[in-house]
């Protein structure tokens, strides 16, 4: 009887991890060229029928790189509108990023590099990142699970060059931003993000009204009545306290937010937090370590200088710097904004 | 010559193998830009099937960025033991720990050594069950301020067993517990670092036979204000040895443990229920064992859900023995030591500050309980009314409260 019963029990183990072995089935190609995202020479990024091209009003810092962005929708499914938070993407979605690097940030016609594309993929059983790294001679970009590092080089927009290592995530570090009370997410395609034209192969169009007429969004309402966010270095978008907030919630509240990986700091720098104690104002930090460069509190009204958030944006120290990954360079314009915004703080 | 890992993965399947090898020939043909090692081990963090052992061999490994594991359970990452497995992270460039793991189930680490990480060696969040066992974390050289700020780092978890583990050197703590729940940290040595262990807004711990010598403050239990786990309380510490607390801060400033004065033995801030028993406090300069509240630290407190005195503390049948001689004289407890306490040489043992909360039921005197401890002497510091009544009288504090339950722990596998 036990005998019966142990190889009963044997044979259900064997059953569940040929089940668990075998789930890979549908496992994610190889290389990127592989998805058919993109027609004719892949390095050119031409979208295929059913991806279609977006922008972030605000984006994340990624060390200078440019980001090109995609979205495919399983055929025939939409997304509903909400006015907050990123849009709850239907199961079999894509989202496409590639990062690369013009030659010379004056003269787009001179030439890019293209480093990497990561994608978010909607499965059944939730989101799932994967990193392409593209080859040399940018014909494809191959699946790296453990991360890549390389140097490029540049012209910036005043004529300087640089020469900057640039890391690229392994699948871990994805979701060490990607988290929402440890389930991977998206970040940034909200309505509220969304909110701004781009121009497409046939004109100019608000993105949000382009994702209605094709069939991607559903109960948009008027325009007008949708929240919309600043654009971070264009003043007439919005207040600078308004700039500063969505500079601050694209590139920290992924991880400073109540359900996010830094909670534990108690900093939450959401742009809908009302305490001002909880995005900084005098509070004191609580594992900052040499974080806190010898600064009392994360925010000091009207004085940048003494205020930790700065010196840890401007930071490129692994052990002082935030965010904590994907940064070799400080985001100098960012840095401007966020110190313009704490010196017009009234104490 | 940098020595190659050759790491044997103890998997349950061939398959997994397979795979394992099916990444190596990959990471052969591939542009390797990462230390190979780094990367061979990284990818066995992602690709182990819950359940894996990942094997370190014996050696030194360098490593320029951080490990990490995450969404997994029943893992155990074990080296060949401490200061035979050790992986170094000195100069490192890329991530701010070692080793982070998050999101999961019964992880167990033991038998190596982690060292010289820019931020916390390793940083444990959201791990239900999580163990370190004969770990040793420290920061080589003369401890200073670009330490590292914490060596073991377990936060927001459950199931806490931190055993037989070392840690020199944190410019913060050697050992913290922050934001969690259900603890054991027992037969552990802490040195050079500002704060030996701490617990920090923690429920449920059990802090013992460790020895916390020549740091800062040797243990710690805190509970500080803004934080996602609002209150920590029932924390036991006892019959460990605490000793010769006396290395000078160095943590930066900013930090709550800058303000701890040097020749701390153990410090209760603003938390409740702790009871502290059965250890040996000795030659800690300044503070044997201090109870205060959170305006102490004078900073602001703008979170309203946060109480910051500490309630029911019972300190009982401990040995204190301290050297005549002088406290720190450097911070603000240094100068309250000079300018105001003036104890000279003759350094009280248990200090309180006396600041009491007006609306809480019980008379202070009868929720901070002093007893049978040899060779104590104490000191309420009446902070409240600016040092006015300074008072050595232990009789008040004659009293005992319901013994603390112990920490359970459930570590499943």
């Amino acid at each position: 009887m036990k005998g019966l019963l142990l190889s009963i029990g044997a044979f259900l183990l064997s059953v569940a991890f040929t089940i668990r072995q075998d789930y890979p089935a549908v496992a994610a190609p190889e290389s990127l060229s592989a998805w058919g995202f993109f027609t004719g020479n892949i390095a050119d990024q031409q979208p295929a029928a059913g991806v279609v091209p977006y922008r972030l009003n605000t984006p994340l810092f990624s060390d200078y790189a440019e980001k090109l962005r995609f979205v495919r929708l399983p055929a025939g499914q939409s997304v509903p509108y909400t006015p907050d938070d990123v849009l709850a993407f239907p199961v079999g979605t894509v989202l496409i990023k590639t990062f690369y690097f013009p030659t010379d940030f004056r003269q787009p016609d001179k030439g890019r590099r293209l480093l990497e594309t990561r994608l978010l993929v909607h499965e059944a059983a939730g989101w799932k990142a994967l990193e392409y790294v593209w080859n040399a001679e940018q014909t494809d970009a191959i699946l790296e699970v453990a991360g890549e590092q390389t140097n490029v080089a540049y012209t910036d927009a005043s004529g300087k060059n640089h020469r900057q290592l640039y890391v690229m995530p392994n699948l871990n570090q994805c979701k060490g931003c990607h988290n929402r009370n440890e389930t991977l997410m998206p970040i940034g395609p909200s309505a509220r993000q969304l909110n701004g034209n781009l121009t497409y192969a046939d004109g100019e169009a608000n993105q949000l009204t382009y994702w209605q007429q094709h069939g991607l969004l559903t109960n948009l309402p008027a325009l007008a009545s949708v929240p919309k966010t600043p654009v971070w270095n264009d003043p007439a978008t919005g207040s600078l306290d308004a700039r500063a907030r969505a500079w601050l919630d694209i590139n920290c509240a992924h991880c400073h937010r109540p359900d996010g990986p830094a909670s534990t700091s108690g900093l939450n720098l959401r742009h809908t937090e009302t305490n001002p104690t909880a995005w900084g104002v005098q509070k004191t930090p609580v594992a900052a370590g040499r974080g806190s460069g010898g600064r009392q509190f994360d925010i000091v009204p009207g004085k940048p200088d003494e205020s930790i958030l700065v010196y840890r944006m401007e930071s490129t120290d692994p052990g002082v710097m935030m965010p904590e990954v994907a940064r070799k360079v400080t985001h100098r314009e960012g840095v401007a904004l966020v110190r313009e915004w704490i010196r017009a703080m009234h104490p | 010559m940098e020595q190659i890992a050759t790491n044997h993965i103890s998997t349950t399947s061939m398959k997994t193998l397979f795979g394992i090898l099916i990444v190596y020939a990959l990471l052969a043909t591939s542009a390797v830009a990462q230390p190979a090692v780094q990367k061979a081990i990284q990818k066995q963090l992602i690709l182990s099937d819950d359940g894996a052992t990942i094997q370190l061999d014996e050696g030194r490994f360098t490593f320029s960025g951080s490990l990490s594991l995450e969404d997994k359970k029943n893992i155990v990452i074990r080296g060949r033991g401490m200061d035979k497995t050790i992986l170094s992270f000195k100069g490192q460039t890329d991530g701010a720990e070692g080793l982070r793991v998050s999101n999961g189930q019964n992880i167990v680490i033991e038998d190596l050594t982690i060292q010289d990480t820019k931020g916390d060696c390793i940083k444990t969040m959201n791990v239900n069950g999580i163990t370190f066992r004969n770990v040793k974390v420290e920061w080589t050289g003369k401890p200073g301020p670009t330490n590292g700020s914490y060596g073991l780092y377990p936060v927001q978890c459950q199931n806490v067993l931190i055993e037989r583990c070392t840690a020199i050197g944190a410019s913060d703590a050697g050992i913290y517990v922050g934001q969690s729940k259900n603890i054991v940290v027992r037969q552990c040595e802490a040195h050079h670092n500002v704060a030996g262990i701490e617990i920090e807004n923690s429920l449920m711990a059990d802090v013992y036979e460790n020895n916390a010598h020549d740091n800062t403050g040797g243990i710690l239990v805190f509970d500080l204000p803004d934080l996602v786990q609002k209150r920590g309380g029932n924390v036991r510490v006892y019959k460990n040895t605490v000793q010769n607390n006396n290395f000078d801060n160095f943590a930066p400033k900013g930090n709550i443990v800058a303000r701890v004065a040097a020749g701390t033995g153990m410090l209760i801030l603003a938390t409740n229920q702790v009871e502290i028993f059965e250890n040996q406090i000795i030659n800690n300069k300044s503070i044997g064992t201090g109870i205060i509240s959170y305006y102490m630290t004078e900073n602001p407190i703008a979170d309203k859900a946060y109480y910051p005195y500490p309630t029911r503390i019972s300190i009982h049948d401990n040995l204190y023995r301290r050297e005549r001689g002088y406290p720190t004289r450097k911070g603000r407890m240094g100068m309250m030591f000079r300018f105001k306490l003036k104890f000279g040489k003759d350094v009280p043992d248990i200090l309180w500050d006396g600041i009491t909360d007006t609306s809480y039921a019980q008379p202070a005197t009868m929720d901070i309980c002093l007893r049978n401890n040899t060779g104590a002497t104490f000191a309420n510091m009446d902070v409240a009314n600016n040092f006015r009544t300074i008072s050595r009288d232990l009789s008040k504090h004659n009293c005992e409260l319901k013994p603390l339950a112990d920490a359970k722990l459930s570590l499943g596998r």
